[in-house]
């Protein structure tokens, strides 16, 4: 009986204690009213982190950003966020989001579109291609932030002993008759995932054609470029590389990190002994050990038709705010705080990594990044990016091409076409990847 | 020898109070301390049997329900009834049967190899006195590592720019063997690569099974058929074998099941490319990396539905009856 009475007693002071202290969060939680952002974003040096405690501090209690690593990859980090954003997470406040997702994302009505009266603040001073890229049917949803381009990187040894003019546009014939010639190697990316479609469409843009020719079309009205004269162009660019016997031992399963490697070697002294050229993002310059910077040279992207100016693959970052958020004034104070070019310019000198205000090409620190023209390099990049196709479907686009043209030495004459009906049947519905 | 097992105790002659008519394969009736052990059995499991309802079979109705719409996670406002039209597009395609190929390649190839590999290794963990618990610790080791984590390790083996396995081939073949050789380049040599990785991670968990079923092994048949003279081939093929037949069943049968679900070999090594997606990589690659959910679910069944007939044919091909493996 004791036992019995003492037991409910107990029972009584457990919920007691527990409603109390339930009582205290709540009073707790009215008391910190300050908004917390959740910023999902690709990983980096710590560049976001600081960006996000001075905004943070500098709102003056408006909104706390927190932040949170999404996987490495683009294609994984919207893998995770597809999934989230669908069962409505509100915990994702922020993106940084590879812009080629924006189409589908914002169809998919997981973005909040910037306001039309504060569009003109956040893509001030940035690459004209950057705010194309955040802008879907249109109106802007994202805030362009970070500015990625290609260029073509090469052994100064080698150019100069195949004669090479590097002042002057090169084409991806020459190049590979250079490395054939000498006995080297041109590291690009074509492995099975996104990077090899940035390497596909930059060649098909190149060669003057386009992917997808009606941006925005249902599966059943789209119409695609592939299959083309530019599409030929783009596949014998690839299948030369192979045949050559320039494009390294494992093409296949190149991706960036890949083609550093093969490039750069293991040695810090200097470059791998065949290194010869590489195509691959502006980040690869911090990775190059001194000795190694004296060996290097870089130039535009190359022509796949000579005479045609490249159009150079863009990446790069947009900031962009959810619709499952509670916070949206607050996302886009962030947006802007984030896309302040004091703060881009803060980012670019500690991530190494080009952002997409133009005006900051010509501050010091910025030269000091990017130095012996490489500054200027990346601006012109800019100016003649050529982005990949937009599209709401275009990770199934990108997917059934990577399908299709891999591996890179199956690629012939005929792949364009195959890929071109491949990707239809897809979109339609009538296919596996 | 052969008369060892021959001399196991013959069918009891039916008591002659039996009408003849009774049919002969009737089961006969349980006794008292069966059915209590059974019934302590269900009240054993059923906390389980419940938890594993509701977190395994719902989710395999919610993917059946799902398999009939065209649904894509992006666009769930155009959600549609489809009826079956998800079911017709996989298996008219070519793609669905070369994953199914490829699953069964590895799986059967899986089997072959870990078997004989997996019965030398729990031969030698039973007969080793010492030292038995660092040998046991030791051959455990590949099976406790995480598969991504020994599936990145063997893709950085077999990849010529940082991988020793082709720069060994070439020295032990004086050269004939090509050192840059690109082995997830070509189909057969990255399914060859795949294999490697699972066997080398799965062949302990097999020789573990085959260990538990080596000790269920009567000794004093093993001494009676030596001292009849039997060699260590007959023992082993007469005695041994069969008598771990259970076991060997549920080793062969729980590898057989995952090497025909393998997912995190291929998703790391290759990708699908070349060739490689097996049935796992594709449901993986329509339901998460193109959220299309009604097609995904589609495979999530049918692989469901064949490992299921795998099962099914393993347990008919063993005519295994685990009544027989208790000793009842």
């Amino acid at each position: 009986m004791d036992l019995k009475f003492s037991s409910r007693r107990a029972g009584g002071a457990v919920i007691a204690a527990a409603l109390a202290t339930s009582g205290l969060a709540a009073c707790g939680a009215s008391a910190s009213a300050t908004p917390t952002l959740g910023w999902y974003y690709q990983p980096d040096n710590g560049g976001t982190a600081i960006l996000a405690q001075e905004c943070s501090d500098g709102s003056n209690g408006e909104y706390k950003i927190t932040t949170h690593q999404l996987p490495v990859s683009s294609d994984s980090a919207r893998q995770q966020l597809v999934v989230r954003l669908a069962a409505g997470d509100s915990s994702i406040s922020m993106i940084s989001l590879d812009p080629i997702y924006i189409p589908e994302f914002a169809q998919a009505g997981f973005l909040e579109q910037i306001p039309d009266s504060d569009a003109a603040a956040v893509t001030k001073n940035a690459f004209q291609p950057a705010i194309n890229a955040a802008r879907w049917d249109g109106k802007l949803y994202g805030v362009p932030w970070q500015g990625n381009v290609q260029l073509l990187w090469y052994s100064k040894p080698v150019v100069k002993a195949e004669g090479l003019d590097m002042a002057k546009p090169v084409t991806w014939d020459q190049i590979i008759d250079a490395a054939k010639a000498d006995h080297k190697t041109i590291a690009a990316q074509g492995a099975l995932y996104e990077g090899y479609a940035v390497w596909i469409n930059a060649l098909v843009q190149s060669a003057g054609g386009k992917i997808v020719l009606n941006p925005g079309a249902q599966p059943d009205k789209l119409e695609l470029g592939l299959d083309s004269k530019a599409g030929e162009t783009a596949a014998a660019i690839i299948a030369k590389m192979v045949s050559a016997g320039v494009s390294g031992p494992a093409l296949s399963t190149e991706e960036e990190a890949q083609s550093l490697a093969l490039f750069q070697g293991s040695g810090t002294a200097a470059l791998a002994s065949n290194a010869g050229f590489m195509v691959n993002w502006p980040y690869v310059w911090a990775a190059f050990t001194a000795s190694q910077r004296s060996e290097v040279g870089f130039t535009q992207y190359p022509e796949a038709v000579a005479g045609m100016p490249a159009k150079i693959p863009f990446g790069g970052i947009a900031l962009v705010g959810t619709t499952t958020t509670k916070y949206h004034a607050q996302v886009l104070a962030a947006e802007q705080c984030l896309s302040s070019p004091t703060h881009q310019e803060q980012y670019l000198v500690h991530e190494a990594s080009p952002m997409v205000d133009s005006a900051l090409y010509s501050l010091p620190a910025t030269k000091s990044e990017f130095p012996d023209g490489l500054a200027a390099a990346i601006v012109t990049a800019e100016d003649h990016a050529g982005p990949r196709p937009q599209s709401q479907f275009y990770n199934d686009l990108s997917s059934a091409l990577e399908t299709k043209f891999s591996p890179p030495d199956s690629v012939n004459s005929s792949t364009p076409a195959t890929a071109q009906k491949f990707i239809l049947q897809v979109l339609k519905g009538q296919k596996l990847i | 020898m052969t008369a060892i097992l021959e001399a196991s105790p013959p069918s009891p002659p039916p008591p002659p109070s039996l009408p003849r008519e009774e049919p002969p394969r009737r089961k006969p009736p349980m006794s008292q301390k069966t059915r209590q052990e059974r019934n302590l059995g269900w009240k054993l499991v059923a906390p389980a049997f419940l938890v594993m309802m509701a977190v395994v079979l719902y989710p395999i109705l919610n993917a059946l329900y799902l398999s009939l719409f065209n649904y894509r996670l992006t666009d769930a406002s155009a959600r549609s009834f489809i009826w079956f039209t998800n079911y017709q597009v996989i298996l008219t395609d070519s793609a669905w049967w070369d994953a199914v190929w490829v699953s069964t390649i590895i799986m059967v190839a899986s089997i072959v190899i870990e078997f004989p590999l997996g019965m030398a290794l729990a031969m030698v963990m039973n007969r080793v006195v010492i030292p038995r618990r660092t040998l046991r610790t030791v051959v455990l080791i590949p099976y406790s590592i995480i598969t991504v984590v020994s599936a990145y390790g063997w893709q950085y083996a077999f990849q010529p720019s940082s991988g020793f396995i082709s720069k060994w081939l070439h020295d032990i073949t004086f050269g004939a063997f090509n050192s840059q050789y690109d082995w997830f380049g070509h189909h057969w040599s990255a399914l060859v690569a795949i294999m490697f990785s699972e066997v080398w991670k799965t062949t302990p968990f097999m020789s573990l099974l085959l260990l538990a079923g080596l000790a269920q092994v009567p000794g004093e048949l093993l001494e009676a058929a030596e001292v009849d003279g039997a060699t260590f081939w007959e023992r082993l093929r007469k005695v041994t074998l069969p008598a771990m037949k259970g076991a060997i069943m549920v080793a062969m049968l729980f590898r057989a099941l995952d090497a025909f679900r393998i997912f995190d070999n291929i998703f790391i090594m290759t990708n699908g490319s070349v060739g490689t997606t097996s049935v796992g990589v594709l449901a993986y690659t329509q339901t998460i990396t193109r959220s299309e959910i009604g097609i995904g679910s589609a495979i999530s069944i049918l692989l469901f539905v064949l490992v299921c007939l795998i099962a099914f044919v393993f347990i008919k091909v063993f005519k295994t009856d685990m009544g027989k493996v208790r000793g009842e």
